[in-house]
């Protein structure tokens, strides 16, 4: 059992995280935040194996890991 | 489930940085704080600034800091590390501060093998002024300075610090890395952290020279600063340890 959670305040949507999940849980998503950037959200959260990859490559600290 | 991994407590709760998307800025003092944390130093450290975007971190970091005239910040912090010697002193400066108007301090602390810590941001350009060459700027790399890009026998060559700094007797530790993967970021942290233990070892100069992206000057996306630092940048500037004594 893992899981990410996005702040969408933090998120700047330059989409490493995207690049580097293994399992390609992460995706753009259709929102915007209060800044204008069109936040990642989990599209496939069940396959999420909590290695934190995403949240080492986000320059912002945007996103939590549960494991 | 456990929470395994936030962001870290030394950068303000409430703050979103004003660092474009995708700028390793960001990413490094991040890692900064985490390495700080990890080592129960952020009631210890004073960090000094650089003019530039680096100096953006004033704004938003958790723990003492200071911004020194541009380029001076090796001097600053050579006067805060002898009147407070169980201070960790850093600098963390950009291209243009380290190696360009601040080249003279830079290399005159290093020679003096001052007990501080620098953390150098290459991205090859003047970030927050507009793009402007840097001493680090490749050769055929665009700059609002040099629109033709960076020609050799008009604006010199590229400076590789790290094998400058090599040069001198003094300084204990000299590391290259980057941020463009989740390996380089390890690897980056882990450096950081070496730097900051030999101060503590009173071992002193140690330099770690991080390859960063300027996705905005550079232009082009944040993905795309990824694969230009892969196969422009560190062909220029390979990564590892140039020195460790
Ligand atoms: C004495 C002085 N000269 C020039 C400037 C203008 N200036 C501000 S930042 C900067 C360059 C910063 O480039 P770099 O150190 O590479 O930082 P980056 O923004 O790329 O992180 C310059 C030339 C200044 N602030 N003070
Ligand atoms: S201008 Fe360049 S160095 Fe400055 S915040 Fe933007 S991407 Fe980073
Ligand atoms: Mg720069």
């Amino acid at each position: 059992m893992a899981k990410v959670e996005i702040v969408a305040e933090r998120c700047k949507s330059c989409g490493y995280c995207i690049k580097f999940c293994p399992k390609q849980v992460l995706a753009t998503g259709s929102k915007v935040n209060s800044k204008g950037y069109e936040y990642v959200v989990p599209v496939n959260p069940d396959a999420c194996i909590g290695c934190a990859v995403c949240a080492r490559m986000c320059p912002d600290g945007a996103i939590d890991v549960y494991k | 489930m456990e929470k395994i991994y936030t962001r870290t407590k030394t950068i303000q709760e409430d703050k979103v940085s004003g660092f474009c998307p995708g700028c390793m800025h960001s990413t490094v003092i991040k890692l900064i704080g985490e390495a700080l944390e990890e080592m129960n130093l952020v009631e210890k450290a004073a960090c000094v600034l650089g003019i530039g975007c680096c100096g953006l971190h004033m704004d938003y970091i958790a723990y003492d800091n200071t911004t020194a005239p541009h380029g001076r910040a090796c001097a600053v912090a050579t006067g805060m590390k002898r009147s407070n010697p169980d201070t960790l002193v850093f600098t963390y400066q950009g291209d243009g501060d380290f190696a360009s108007i601040g080249l003279g301090e830079s290399i005159s602390a290093a020679n003096r093998g001052e007990n501080i810590t620098v953390i150098f941001i290459n991205n090859g350009i003047y970030g927050m002024t507009g793009g402007q060459m840097a001493p680090t700027t490749l050769i055929g790399m665009k700059a609002s300075t040099a629109p033709k890009g960076r020609i050799a026998g008009e604006h010199g060559y590229p400076m590789h610090m790290c094998e400058i700094l090599n040069q001198l007797t003094a300084p204990a530790y000299l590391v290259r890395t980057s941020c463009n993967t989740p390996a380089n970021v390890n690897k980056t942290k882990a450096a950081i952290k070496k730097a900051f233990q030999n101060q503590l070892d009173g071992k002193g100069f140690s330099m770690v020279e991080i390859v960063t992206s300027c996705p905005t000057n550079w232009g082009l996306d944040p993905l795309a600063s990824l694969d230009f630092i892969e196969q422009k940048m560190l062909p220029e500037f390979p990564l590892g340890v140039i020195r460790d004594r």
